[in-house]
């Protein structure tokens, strides 16, 4: 009867339930575009159409004057520079940080998971539970001792906080990934007189594509989301893009300009959305490995 | 004869390698992890204002915590944030999940529709919704527009009601990824079984709430930890929808420890109230991290 795929359960429903069913899906799919769509309508209208106007209709003139006002003249602390230096902050944040974590989780899951030792399962539990601190428990010490290395208010500062930060993470996806992955294939290869690198690079690196684009995911869109650190530890000259967002969008002087708040949170949500987007799969698993195990 | 001698060196040296290139990942967690909650700890034994100070003067930094109102509030919020967050999210998440798997046209639409708030910084969401929220701008005023005159929704603005607000913003961030770990544990779930109880004449009813949500229980432990450890962590979203007011009434323990710390110059409280956000995430996060790993593989 049903076909050779069988995902859903096979549950017998009648029309009107099939009909309240899809009612309630579509009234919570707008619940959850709804914030999206204001922004995105609001951020191409002209402030008078906002504070006069409806914030459902769509634009009577068109412009996209607070885009570019968003992104390079805004209002940002005390410097009219737009949004552009601190998004370029976060890229260069984001990517040493993401690059960092990433190779030294995939060392630290091949060694935890390929040439255990005594005591590994307590060391792997130590480093999942700096996972789920509550950051604040280490921004006194961490200040001092940013200051201490002469990184206080820098990005390479930051870059350090990101890694450190970020390992528990890394190393969590990739010992659980490489744990299901033969161990017999790795003493063989010792056999024939593979060494420890050599055994990485050839057998296991190859076939680590799927994790190593969930970790890198995850890494992105945690760093590039950060604000508690952003706002601990960068300058005025380092600041990430989610700080400067927040401080466009509190200034309390002037006139409140919606519109150029709207282009620049898209501005800030944009580089995740697309990841997003273009890898939604990965996306998804990544989240549900940083919660269940394996 | 210097044969054996240099292998013997190599195999040792391969002995150590493992080692060797875990030892900066295990430094640094000591160090930045570990010692820093010693150290954090400490501080708030200590007398420390604007900067640390290494004098001790016992449990009075505890002591004046629990005597002050806004410390008091941060707790009661973050009760009232922490359980609604919880309840609403696994409500809406396991609604959405089994909806979505009775074979739904359009599921492949659906659900990234249900899940992208994840992927936006709480500040975007906050942003968002501190205007959808704002009567005077927002969805009241919209409603008043569309001739909905007597709609009044001003909780953003109301010092008893503005917590209520983080938390719909939190669950509209937060709910479509509880729908994911509910939906991958549903299709997890044997068919067989549900065949079997249906060719018993099980209703539909009783088939979710005596066969299916009894299976579905890693996924609400997960769902549990996952967002009760959020919860606890909840800072930018605070800051991006109300700035902690109107007022002290969105003060949550994360907004009150960096308040303390680096505004009001009062660091020993500081730490201390972040010495009490640790215990209450080790309380949630030990016993569950334990039996994760103890299962044998």
């Amino acid at each position: 009867m049903s076909g050779a795929v069988d995902t859903g359960v096979a549950i017998r429903t009648n029309r009107v339930t099939r009909t309240f069913i899809y009612l309630f899906l579509l009234l919570f799919a707008l619940f959850y575009l709804l914030p999206l769509a204001v922004m995105l309508i609001n951020s191409v209208k002209p402030l008078s159409e906002i504070t006069g106007g409806n914030m459902m209709a769509l634009p009577n003139v068109w412009t996209f004057e607070p885009w570019r006002e968003a992104w390079s003249s805004a209002q940002i602390g005390v410097q009219p520079t737009g949004l552009r230096p601190y998004f370029i902050n976060s890229i260069l944040i984001v990517v040493p940080a993401v690059a960092i974590s990433t190779i030294m989780g995939a060392l630290n899951g091949y060694v935890l998971t390929k040439w255990r030792f005594r005591g590994d399962t307590i060391l792997f539990g130590m480093l999942l539970f700096s996972c789920f601190i509550p950051f604040q428990i280490v921004l006194i010490p961490m200040a001092r001792v940013l200051g201490m290395i002469g990184l206080a208010g820098s990005v390479p500062g930051l870059i350090l906080v990101h890694v450190v930060y970020g390992l528990g993470f890394t190393t969590l996806y990739f010992r659980n990934y490489y744990s299901a992955f033969p161990t017999e294939l790795v003493r063989a290869a010792q056999i024939d007189g593979a060494g420890f690198f050599r055994i990485f690079y050839r057998i296991l690196l190859p076939l680590s594509g799927p994790i190593i684009v969930v970790t890198i995911i995850w890494q992105f869109t945690n760093i590039w989301n950060d604000f508690l650190f952003g706002s601990s530890f960068a300058g005025q000259a380092s600041q990430p893009m989610t700080v400067a967002l927040n401080n466009l969008v509190q200034s309390s002087t002037g006139v409140k300009a919606y519109n150029v708040h709207f282009a620049g949170a898209i501005l800030a949500a944009l580089p995740t959305l697309i990841v997003y987007i273009v890898s939604g799969r990965f996306f998804v698993r990544g989240l549900m490995a940083g919660s269940v195990k394996g | 004869m210097a044969r054996p001698v240099q292998s013997d060196l190599r195999t040792r040296l391969q002995e150590w390698i493992p080692k060797i290139v875990l030892a900066p990942s295990v430094a640094s967690m000591l160090i930045f992890v570990y010692g820093f909650i010693v150290f954090t700890g400490y501080l708030s034994f200590t007398n420390s204002r604007i900067l640390p100070s290494f004098d001790l003067v016992g449990w009075h930094n505890y002591w004046r915590l629990f005597q002050l109102p806004t410390w008091t509030i941060a707790v009661q919020n973050l009760a009232i944030f922490a359980s609604l967050y919880i309840a609403i999210c696994i409500a809406i998440g396991l609604t959405l999940a089994i909806f979505l798997d009775q074979k739904i046209r359009g599921e492949g639409m659906l659900r990234p529709i249900f899940l992208y708030p994840m992927a936006l910084s709480f500040i975007v969401t906050g942003t968002a919704w501190k205007w959808l929220l704002d009567p005077g701008i927002g969805i009241e005023h919209t409603l008043h527009l569309w001739g909905w005159e007597s709609f009044h929704f001003g909780w953003i603005k109301s010092s008893s009601m503005a917590i209520y607000t983080v938390v719909i913003a939190a669950v509209w961030q937060s709910s479509g990824f509880v729908m994911a770990m509910f939906l991958a544990g549903l299709r997890g779930i044997d068919n067989e079984i549900l065949k079997a109880a249906q060719m018993d004449g099980a209703s539909n009813w009783n088939l979710y709430r005596r066969i299916i949500i009894p299976q579905l229980r890693p996924a609400f432990l997960s769902a549990f930890v996952i967002l009760a450890h959020l919860a606890v962590k909840s800072y930018d979203l605070v800051i991006a929808l109300t700035g902690g007011g109107p007022g002290r009434a969105t003060e949550l323990p994360a907004t009150f420890m960096y308040s303390y710390t680096f505004t009001r110059n009062e660091m020993g409280v500081g730490a201390a109230s972040a010495v009490i956000m640790l215990m209450t995430i080790a309380a949630i996060m030990i016993p569950y991290l334990y039996a994760e790993l103890k299962e044998p593989k």
